[in-house]
């Protein structure tokens, strides 16, 4: 296969890519993947419920095209790690139960109102940001890869939740309570995303360490709230435990709707 | 209360977007857009008419910004030349002893 030839900067290495190679993820690197995979693929499911609803048919079409980048990174993550227990992205995807994903809290929380689903689009694109600028330099070269290709569409969604934090924060009495409001709501699922464990310590020069994360985020996220003219709110952590597979009731929900159709019809192709 | 807002539609002003591909020698209307400003419009003209592609350049203009020619004045506005080969340098011949024209 000339496949492994194809993870090169500057050379977009699809999910494709990855399960017609020869790859096999270790098992502690399919684990990681499999945290990033979830974190992408859980946001991208929330973000899909706002085809056809969102506030103007621009925003529809924006909030599609992240959720869809989205889904591409988590396909890409998935079928990573997928190669180290003989699976496809669709098993993970679908044949999993809610104490096998790995996702943060933060990306189960619901959707809400336009400002809810701002703010956390705000905190998640920021913190990928630096997560996947970091994970250029993985040593492991399939990971590195798809965060080349992700970095640059999480650019994007940074651009995109920034410019509708300023203009719901400077925008009337009541956009600015609202986006006020949604702030203080997700902010105490913030602390969950840069807990550094034992997996990451493991897969040193792998992983990246999110506690190295947040001094960057904290700087570029509090930017944006001083230019909003909004605080950075001040709440206690909520308890976590996503990477472990403990979940808040919000997941099994999406689950279930997700999963429906496959579970309905093991086997099926399509 | 005279007017509720009737909804974000209202709010949100029309942008005619001009789009340069590139390998496009000039920007050619794309088609148009609503969004709150003109930073808005640029992104969303983004995502509609460019798909992200890199090298493209994007214009948008307020719609209200554009003067639009009278299609009903069609007639008189764009008459064409016809029957005034007088306008045209070919009409004139060439004076004897002018030489290399």
């Amino acid at each position: 296969m000339d496949s492994a030839t194809r993870i090169t900067p500057g050379n977009a290495l699809r999910p494709e890519d990855i399960a017609a190679s020869e790859l096999h993820a270790p098992e502690d690197v399919a684990e990681y993947a499999l945290r990033l995979g979830d974190d992408a693929l859980i946001l991208a499911q929330r973000l899909g419920w706002w085809i056809s609803r969102a506030p103007e048919l621009e925003e529809d079409v924006a909030l599609a095209n992240i959720g869809l980048d989205l889904i591409g990174h988590a396909r890409s993550f998935l079928t990573y790690a997928g190669t180290a227990w003989g699976k496809t992205e669709d098993d993970l995807a679908y044949w999993r139960e809610e104490t096998e994903f790995r996702s943060a809290h933060i990306v189960e929380q619901p959707n809400g109102d336009f400002a809810d689903t701002i703010a956390r689009q705000l905190i998640v694109s920021f913190f990928q940001y630096e997560l996947y600028t970091a994970l250029l330099e993985s040593s492991d070269e399939t990971i590195a890869a798809i965060a080349a290709k992700a970095v640059k569409e999480v650019d994007y969604h940074r651009d995109h939740s920034s410019q509708w934090v300023l203009r719901l924060g400077l925008g009337t009495d009541e956009s600015r309570r609202r986006m006020t409001r949604s702030l203080e709501k997700i902010w105490p699922y913030v602390n969950e995303l840069f807990v550094d464990d034992e997996l990451v310590e493991k897969l040193d020069g792998v992983a990246v360490r999110p506690s190295s994360l947040k001094p960057a985020f904290d700087a570029k996220v509090g930017a944006v709230l001083a230019e909003a003219e909004l605080q950075v709110p001040e709440v206690q952590p909520a308890p976590g435990g996503g990477r472990r597979g403990q979940h808040s009731e919000h997941l099994g929900y999406i689950l279930a709707e997700m999963q429906v159709l496959a579970r309905q019809h093991p086997g099926a192709t399509w | 209360m005279a007017q509720e807002t009737t909804g974000v539609s209202a709010a949100w002003p029309l942008w005619e977007v001009f789009v340069r591909s590139s390998r496009g020698l000039s920007h050619v209307h794309a088609g148009s857009l609503h969004a709150p400003d003109a930073e808005m419009a640029v992104r969303n003209a983004r995502d509609l008419y460019t798909r992200r592609n890199e090298g493209v350049s994007l214009w948008v203009v307020p719609a209200s910004a554009i003067i639009a020619s009278d299609p009903d004045a069609k007639g008189q506005f764009f008459e064409s030349p016809q029957g005034k080969d007088y306008r045209h340098a070919t009409y004139y011949t060439k004076s004897e002893g002018v030489k290399h024209l």
